[in-house]
């Protein structure tokens, strides 16, 4: 199976730490509360697509590793 | 560290009321027990690491804090149904459903139809004499009229499910009988409201909604009926008051408002200042621990009542230098007053759009605008969910 490949846009960020509460250990956040991924390429995993799914900026992109394609949403 | 100390008496300051000086009452300790004037023995946290931590951590529920025998009447009964009152997974499930309606894009969109019923209801304050109700003739049509049209719910119907909305979240000293009454007629109201939308669909939320139940099978009729009345609820009772209490701050900084009259594009960033600075909520919902959890030096048992202090978190001098002071042009970005974690508001992006859109109106349009009597005189409602004001008489113009 491929692998995600994911991203956080930091301008678009609002710091509502909602993707850190969902999916604990795939997202950091740094000294601005701004979010980012803690690998920035994973295994799929459900929970990053929920965190990505509800993030209110839609600032978390989730793409196929290999294809550059959505991993598709949600 | 072991827990031995008594619990401290601790009672919410009232709106208009001085805050307690936190490090006082709780002896230095960022993190303790506490006694509300309802008797709960509760942990209390402060400061704005720790309330963060708090609000990202699923180790406080707020699902045990709503359960079957927890749930104190009013708010937290009709939490108890909704996206506020649940956990991950079934949270994830049910906001995802909406997320897409409320995110900065979405909204954005919004704009300028919200900026079209500010000229409006401003229109219609100077079509009136003064002084001007502004509750009645703004901050609450405001938001009551732009939730109406992305649920599609009859606008004409304000009035009446404001009525039960008050008596839901108002009020928590009022009888249960009563709350329940009330709940049963909104969700009845709404019940209806799904059938006749359910037979002919219209591009609005509520119908998008009942796609996702008709066609997908994504949630139940209960939680879809729910769902629309927490939308409902949610959207203008908040917002409604923090336009009015971001006035009041205000008026008492005419300064301020003369940089932001003559600067509009500095309302965006003075809205976050106001956000930061006013006292919206009572005490915020309470989360109960699922197991042993070390939050700012203390280890807070399982099955514990806990409730972050936002107040402190926003006022936390390592975060905000001197925080008392409000300064429409600081950088208030970070301020935790539409929460964090998997319950951060819904509608922040929204309020954000009105409340900039309603202070562009404000300052814009009513040069000189003051409230009509003493601010002592101002009459909250009772209820510990949210400050609410009766009414807010102001005039405008020349003295």
């Amino acid at each position: 199976m491929s692998r995600w490949k994911i991203s956080v846009d930091k301008n678009v960020c609002i710091g509502s730490a909602m993707c850190v509460a969902i999916a604990l250990d795939r997202f950091v956040l740094d000294e601005r509360q701004r979010s980012g991924p803690a690998e920035a390429e994973i295994d799929p995993d459900e929970l990053v697509r929920d965190a990505a799914a509800s993030c209110p900026s839609e600032a978390i992109s989730l793409v196929d590793a290999d294809t550059r394609q959505p991993a598709d949403p949600d | 560290m072991t827990v031995d100390s008594s619990p401290v008496k601790f009672t919410p300051a009232l709106p208009g009321q001085p805050v307690p000086e936190i490090r006082t009452i709780s002896g230095d300790r960022p993190v303790f027990r506490a006694e509300l004037p309802d008797r709960r023995i509760v942990w209390l946290v402060t400061g704005y690491e720790n309330v963060r931590q708090m609000l990202v951590d699923q180790r406080f529920s707020r699902a045990l804090a709503v359960a079957p025998g927890q749930a104190r009447p009013g708010f937290e009964m009709f939490a108890a149904g909704s996206i506020n009152g649940m956990d991950p997974p079934e949270h994830t499930r049910l906001r995802k459903l909406v997320a897409s309606a409320f995110t900065a894009r979405r909204v954005e969109a919004l704009r300028p139809r919200v900026a079209s019923i500010v000229s409006e209801l401003i229109d219609a304050m100077l079509g009136r004499p003064q002084p001007a109700d502004l509750v009645a003739g703004f901050s609450l049509p405001l938001p009551a009229q732009v939730i109406c049209e992305m649920l599609g719910v009859p606008a004409e119907d304000t009035e009446q499910f404001h009525a039960w909305s008050d008596t839901i979240v108002g009020d928590w000293q009022r009888d249960s009988d009563e709350i329940m009454t009330a709940l049963v007629e909104l969700y009845g109201y709404f019940g209806a409201l799904i059938e006749a939308k359910r037979a002919r669909p219209a591009d609005d939320l509520m119908s998008a909604l009942i796609a996702a139940r008709d066609d997908a099978d994504r949630l139940s009729e209960q939680e879809l009926t729910v769902m629309c009345c927490t939308l409902l609820i949610g959207g203008h009772e908040t917002t409604a008051n923090q336009i009015n209490l971001s006035l009041l701050l205000l008026l008492d900084h005419p300064d301020q408002v003369a940089t932001l009259r003559a600067d509009p594009e500095s309302i965006p960033g003075a809205v976050e200042e106001l956000l930061r600075c006013s006292r919206l909520g009572g005490l915020a919902p309470a989360r109960v621990t699922t197991e042993d959890v070390q939050i700012g030096g203390v280890t807070i048992p399982a099955g514990e009542q806990v409730i972050p202090l936002f107040g402190t978190a926003n006022r936390d001098p390592s975060v905000f230098a001197d925080p008392d002071r409000f300064d429409v042009t600081r950088d208030a970005a970070g301020h935790l007053s539409f929460g964090a974690g998997v319950h951060h508001c819904l509608g922040a992006q929204l309020a954000r759009v009105e409340l900039q859109e309603a202070f562009r109106g404000l300052i814009g349009r009513l040069p000189g605008l003051r409230l009509a009597v003493p601010a002592s005189e101002l009459e909250f409602k009772p209820g510990m969910a949210i400050h609410s004001l009766r009414e807010l008489p102001v005039l405008w113009g020349e003295p």
